[in-house]
């Protein structure tokens, strides 16, 4: 019997991550060509801005991979993502600001282009060592990673749970915002970092360049999805979706509820802020508005929409969402928000499980397993 | 099973709620492999006894001591549960969205901290031992269903057996038969009798022809203390019993 039950579990294992993974290899492959070797004539070919698209949906994706894992696995509803992000993404600035050098337009061997003009005499403490890539890398993980766990510590131990801790992850990201805005605060206020050169001496203009950022970003996207994946796929995973589902009793169990939620925080925001750090290279700029309330919330809206749980779903979400944002304001920018808005709604009310739900839905009816979840899901639903 | 003289030992605890005095001076004691059943009317404080036992409600007053050492009064909820009690909640409780094996699989004793979860991999011991319990409850042809699809019935026995995973030695079961059918009831005094002997059990319930078929120990509560202890024809006959519960 128990021989059998293992065999079950493997064979329950998704096809959702073969697609997943597929899907990027072929983006990995296809893109890169379409740019560099069909072209500029033909209709297939892929230009520099649209390259800097397809990274930056990657992007997103990773950004979206991180709110599917603590909201979609372990319920906590973080809206303060783009917080982490922008905290990745400003360390990576920081490096990029350094790299320049003397060729900034004041010629400051030392000192940022906004640091001479604010009238700075120095470089900040804290800007010490971001002349290092090794160093910066080390804070694009730290700077996130040792945020989350300060506040996910305080919030976790007072048993700060459900819509409350929404609202103080939306505080947190607010303050933040307000703080960098301060041009005092030693990093160039409102404009925020941009200009950049090149990264470890390869230039930023330079479309090759920009084809590597976005390999490495496809890399590290499915690099972050197998880890994700692995988190909740072990037993871990299953606690982590037992808290969700019933935190008590997963007390009573004798779990420590607090640390699962910890440890889970940290590794969403420290992806959140590997996101960050890859978004800034291709963008070309990282100012205060990254940390906007509302951009953490556009991230829970791409989970909801690609289908929460599921980790393939949340990217999905996010590539669809951007596409269509970058369509609709191309063309009609007007009605984009209202656009977003009645999306969401719809798919609250139609699709409680995201546009995967849609894809699985008729697979899921094969199986005898498969019926008896369809069937405990509805049974939830009508409760609901 | 355990070498010490009792399981449980409560001494005066007292717990008010905005001055209304949920549990009284309670003054409580269970021995090993002890079965009690403990009544009582509403709000005499049989819930919160077990929410002071398990950790989730500090008394104002009184000590709480589990086996010869331990004072469960400072321990976390977590760190209660790990030392060996184990609590069945009065609306069952399973994870819904697991499947009933995996419910089971999580309950199992042993190091529940993150890193090990993480990569804890299943030992065919501990399948087999899953296997036994699912026999004993009787879910052995749903183990692989969602839990959120049993009945109620097999959903109190689905937790009774996350209880018996933790090997606990001390098992909290709150109003284990509430909503049971006539066969259902039955199935349950017969699995919370194969349990006692190796566990101490404490039961909480309102069906008095359930505890009459199960209980050699009776507790009567009332307004957070005990009026009268025996077996259940010394407590029906009891006068002050009578007055206030069984009379009614």
């Amino acid at each position: 019997m128990p021989q059998q039950y293992t065999l079950w579990i493997s064979a329950r294992k998704d096809s959702g991550t073969a697609w997943f993974l597929g899907a990027l290899a072929l983006i990995a492959v296809v893109v890169p060509i379409l740019n560099l070797v069909v072209p500029p004539s033909s209709a297939f070919h892929i230009s520099a801005y649209g390259l800097t698209l397809v990274g930056k949906y990657l992007c997103y994706a990773l950004l979206a991979l991180s709110v599917d894992l603590i909201w979609g696995y372990c319920g906590i509803l973080s809206l303060g993502q783009a917080a982490f992000f922008s905290l990745g993404g400003y360390a990576m600035g920081m490096y990029l600001m350094r790299e320049i050098g003397p060729r900034g337009v004041y010629g400051n061997p030392v000192l940022p282009d906004f640091m001479v003009f604010l009238n700075y005499k120095s470089l900040p403490w804290f800007w010490h060592g971001f002349n290092h890539f090794g160093f910066a890398l080390l804070m694009m993980l730290l700077a996130p990673g040792l945020l989350a766990f300060a506040f996910g510590w305080f919030a976790f131990r007072s048993r700060v749970t459900g819509v409350y801790l929404s609202i103080i992850t939306q505080a947190l990201t607010y303050a933040l915002m307000l703080a960098f805005f301060r041009n005092d605060m030693g990093f160039g206020g409102n404009n925020g970092f941009t200009d950049f050169k090149d990264i470890l001496g390869f230039d930023l203009h330079s479309e090759k360049v920009h084809v590597f950022l976005l390999l490495i970003t496809a890399f590290v996207l499915a690099g972050s999805y197998l880890l994700c994946r692995m988190v909740v796929s072990s037993r871990a995973g299953r606690v982590i979706r037992a808290i969700r589902d019933a935190e008590s009793r997963t007390r009573f169990l004798g779990y420590r509820v607090e640390s699962y939620k910890l440890w889970v925080f940290v590794l969403s925001s420290v992806l959140a802020g590997i996101a960050g750090a890859l978004y800034v290279p291709q963008i070309g700029i990282i100012n205060p508005s990254e940390f906007s309330p509302i951009n953490s919330i556009e991230v829970v809206i791409w989970v909801a929409m690609g289908g929460r749980g599921t980790l393939y779903g949340a990217a999905l979400g996010a590539i669809l969402v951007n596409y269509a944002k970058t369509y609709f304001t191309s063309t009609i920018p007007e009605a984009w928000n209202y656009a977003l808005g009645a999306l969401f709604v719809l798919v609250t009310l139609f699709l409680p499980r995201g546009i995967i739900g849609l894809v699985s839905g008729r697979e899921k009816k094969r199986g005898p397993v498969a019926q008896l979840q369809a069937q405990a899901e509805q049974a939830e639903r009508a409760k609901e | 099973m355990s070498g010490h003289d009792r399981t449980l030992y409560l001494d005066r605890l007292t717990v008010s709620f905005d001055g209304f005095k949920a549990l009284n001076e309670l003054t409580l004691q269970i021995d090993p492999g002890e079965l009690r059943c403990i009544i009582g009317p509403n709000g005499a404080g049989k819930t919160t006894m077990m929410d002071v036992v398990t950790g989730k409600t500090r008394p104002d007053s009184g000590t709480a001591r589990f086996g010869d050492k331990l004072n469960l009064l400072e321990m976390s909820e977590p760190e209660i549960a790990q030392a060996g009690i184990g609590r069945k909640f009065q609306k069952p409780t399973v994870f819904e969205r697991l499947t009933v094996f995996e419910n089971l699989e999580l309950a199992l004793a042993g190091d529940k901290s993150f890193l090990r979860t993480l990569l804890a991999r299943r030992t065919l011991k501990q399948e087999n031992r899953i296997f036994e319990v699912l026999e004993i409850i009787g879910l052995t042809q749903q183990h692989q269903a969602l839990a959120g699809i049993l009945s109620h019935g097999q959903k109190q026995w689905l937790e009774i057996g996350m209880l018996m995973m933790q090997e606990p030695e001390l098992l909290l079961v709150d109003e284990p038969v509430a909503g049971m059918t006539p066969q259902e009831i039955e199935r349950t005094s017969s699995l919370l009798l194969s349990l006692a002997g190796e566990h101490s059990v404490v039961v909480v319930e309102h069906d008095m022809e359930f505890v009459r078929s199960i209980a050699k120990r009776v507790t009567v509560l009332h307004e957070g203390r005990v009026i009268a202890e025996g077996n259940m024809d010394q407590v029906q006959n009891d006068p002050r019993v009578i007055e206030v519960y069984l009379g009614a």
